[in-house]
């Protein structure tokens, strides 16, 4: 144990000018007026959502893109736990704080989206809807922010010197992470076989009987390339958080992580294919529509996935942070593509979708509280970095 | 309010997942529904577009429930309309359905089957399906099907998440955007209240032109087929509804081709909820299959660390004692040799030592 490292836990930075800081309270400025305008006079006050087109951005990004993203909670936890790949255990703690901090912020996107947010307990105490998808995805996400926060705690336990209650939450990592990976398993599929019962609505092309599956295996990309993004990103602003006693070789890891995120893209890559050739919409590639999704699958999946093999092989970290990036833009693009911009494709132009600046205003506010969030917590608690007291318990 | 049977399942616990859905699955696959329900089949070669069906909805809406139940948040409360039914050239611009009309009738121009351009209305309102999407896709079941044929739905739990909305390959069910604490999900009701009763539904019985016949569904299919083979030049030659998604309460006759009419053509045959059937079959075996597979796996790869930390321990303890012998052997080796090593030292020390002192004793002399 050396001075450094418990200097740096649970002191945290002291100026509160910064830039970063001032953009964020703008942003807060503007979204939190929005958020008492939506309670106080309704959906159709700050949303362009309508009859036609029930689900917008707050669904489309918040909550399909939000878990998505969120996935690497569960991807890491299960490598490291359940797989043996003790060598990451250094990223698990960012990652499930970002995966806790994810859901969360799709638990509060969802609040704001649905009608009557205080009945949201409904579906599992008065009336269960058991032949319905939502049903799955509510009971799921529920349960697993439930796990997440159960997995978290040792951090903030750690931080408060709660001993005996710190052990007895890492003695359930095993059946925690194994609890997770079953619940995102059905959530993160049941959130594209949402979309199943709309085979008229949805565009042929995205239209398929394996949205199920195709959500699921892009989650494990997308969870890949967060961490892959998002510690990257950490161990460049937070590098005073790190643990100086134990350098980790942080290029290492990435590059691990980079390798599975190739092989991983390389099969999602062909289900993609497989899907199409199983819809035989082949003619659609022929039109606007087939152009986009030409780009989302060339140039969102299939490109980043050679780009992630030529970064493992040449072991160039950057370029696989610059590829996890360019990834995370292909899953958004696809949850958009499915849920807003394919959907309703038939309609004329006028009656289509386009969200309205208080919704995109909502989403970004959404955004800034979860890094708020996170640099909150990275900078008291041990997430980047072991707590001094229990270094020796790896 | 008594217990029905979803909330007595409600209580069951969730190994009973499985179970249940394997029985609704099958309850889809072998639906003979109720033969005798109701149904309303339109005739749009017959529309004029004068609005009374609206005007009907709207007069049989404004301050009642027609949902059947007496509960306050259950009157729909339609409100007057924006534009008098008088007035019909609201019928020339594309309108919809939205939760202050449950019906409405649009215009719209088409060459029917003798290539004669003509205007033809077209009424449209919840289509009332065999086996409903919304209802399956609503995660408080606030939908249902009466046995009459309407489908019907009870705000009483709604969370308003609109995936009924979605679900809807109609665009039918609308929702009060407008509202930030009691909004709901608003659509035709088959006036539930009515048809219960063996009653027409209100637009149907106002209609002065006989577009709509209110009847048993079987019967209303057997009398468009009739209609269909006695005038084959006046309609086009599908029932819209007798097979779309499935089957619906309301059928509909046309001159001109449904799809001129803003029907929606590219629905599949069967029933929605089917497609959804098997995405949720694989729930419960999920949950049965992933904690063996993981938890095999967590206990191979333990296995393996073990057998590996076996491994090493007996390979050091190996290195170890090997080391030690040949540490003592090499020992003994060098400590022999040490010390002939020093006894030579010596040797040479003394002769040395012996012959400078040779050396110097005859320069001493000489001095």
């Amino acid at each position: 144990m050396s001075q450094a490292a418990t200097v740096t836990i649970g002191e945290p930075q002291s100026r509160l000018v910064t830039p970063f800081n001032v953009v964020a309270a703008l942003i807060l400025a503007i979204g939190i007026p929005v958020i008492v305008i939506r309670f106080t006079m309704g959906l159709g006050a700050c949303t362009n959502l309508s009859d036609t087109t029930a689900w917008g951005l707050w669904i489309g990004f918040d909550v399909l893109v939000g878990v998505a993203l969120a996935a690497g909670g569960y991807v890491t936890s299960c490598a490291v736990y359940v797989f043996g790949m003790k060598a990451y255990h250094p990223i698990v703690r960012p990652a499930v704080l970002t995966g806790f901090l994810g859901y969360t912020l799709v638990a509060i996107g969802l609040l704001f989206d649905i009608g009557r947010p205080w009945r949201l307990p409904y579906p599992f105490v008065m009336s269960q809807g058991w032949t319905s998808v939502m049903f799955e995805v509510a009971a799921c996400v529920g349960l697993y922010l439930t796990v997440l926060f159960l997995e978290f705690l040792p951090v903030p336990f750690e931080w408060l010197r709660w001993k005996k209650l710190r052990k007895f939450f890492i003695e359930l990592t095993i059946p925690l992470t194994i609890l997770g990976v079953i619940l995102s398993t059905l959530h993160q599929s049941s959130l594209g076989a949402l979309f199943i019962i709309t085979p008229g609505k949805l565009h042929p092309l995205w239209y398929t009987p394996y949205l199920g599956i195709l959500f699921f295996v892009s989650s494990i990309v997308a969870g890949l390339s967060m961490v892959i993004f998002e510690s990257g990103l950490s161990h460049r602003v937070f590098s005073s958080r790190l643990d100086p006693d134990h350098p980790v070789d942080h290029d290492a890891l990435t590059l691990g992580l980079t390798k599975a995120a190739a092989l991983v893209l390389y099969a999602y890559f062909g289900m993609k294919v497989m899907a199409l050739a199983h819809g035989n919409h082949w003619d659609l590639l022929n039109t606007g529509y087939g152009a986009w999704f030409l780009v989302e699958l060339i140039g969102f999946v299939a490109l980043p996935c050679t780009l992630f093999a030529r970064a493992y092989r040449q072991r160039d970290a950057r370029l696989a942070r610059f590829t996890a990036g360019l990834t995370a833009i292909g899953i958004v693009l696809n949850r958009l593509n499915v849920s807003i911009i394919a959907f309703n494709w038939q309609l004329p132009a006028q009656e289509r979708y386009v969200p309205h600046w208080m919704e995109i205003a909502v989403t970004i506010t959404l955004i800034t509280v979860g890094v708020l969030a996170f640099r909150w917590i990275v900078e008291r608690m041990p997430v980047l970095a072991e707590h001094s007291d229990y270094k020796a318990g790896h | 309010m008594s217990i029905s049977r979803r909330q007595f399942l409600g209580g069951v616990s969730a190994a009973g997942i499985a179970a249940l859905h394997a029985s609704e699955g099958s309850a889809s696959e072998d639906f003979t529904g109720n033969p005798d329900r109701y149904g309303v089949l339109v005739d749009l070669s017959l529309c004029i577009g004068c609005r009374t069906c609206e005007a009907a909805c709207y007069e049989e809406n404004k301050d009642r429930d027609t949902n059947r139940k007496a509960n306050n948040e259950r009157k729909n409360n339609l409100p007057p309309p924006e534009v008098p039914f008088d007035d019909l050239s609201v019928t020339h611009t594309k309108r919809r359905t939205s939760s202050r009309t449950f019906t409405v009738v649009n215009r719209y121009q088409a060459k029917d089957a003798t290539g004669q351009q003509r205007d033809v209305y077209r009424k449209i309102q919840c289509f009332h399906c065999n086996e409903p999407a919304c209802a399956s896709a609503c995660l408080v079941g606030a939908f249902s099907k009466t046995k009459e044929g309407a489908v019907v739905y009870n705000p009483e739990y709604c969370i308003g998440c609109r995936y009924c909305i979605t679900a809807c390959p109609f665009y039918i069910p609308t929702y009060e955007y407008d509202k930030a604490f009691t909004p709901r999900v608003m659509k035709c009701t088959f006036c539930s209240h009515r048809t219960s009763a063996g009653l027409p539904p209100a637009c149907v019985e106002a209609c002065p032109y006989g577009v709509m016949t209110f009847g048993k569904r079987k019967e209303l299919l057997e009398l468009a087929n009739e209609k269909i083979v006695s005038h084959p030049d006046r309609y086009v030659h599908h029932i819209y509804g007798e097979k779309e998604v499935g089957g619906t309460s309301w059928l509909y006759l046309s001159p001109v081709p449904f799809e001129e009419l803003g029907f929606s053509t590219n629905l599949v045959t069967f029933p929605l909820p089917e497609l959804t059937h098997g995405a949720l079959s694989v729930v419960p075996m999920v949950i049965l299959l992933w904690p063996t597979v993981l938890g095999g796996l967590f206990m191979l790869n333990r296995r393996k660390e073990q057998i590996a930390e076996d491994e090493r321990r007996a390979a050091v303890e190996a290195a170890v004692s090997k080391a030690v012998a040949e540490t003592e052997v090499k020992g003994e080796v060098k400590l022999s040799s040490a010390l002939k090593k020093a006894e030579k030292d010596k040797e040479q020390a003394v002769k040395k030592a012996v012959e400078e002192a040779k050396k110097a004793q005859p320069e001493v002399e000489a001095k």
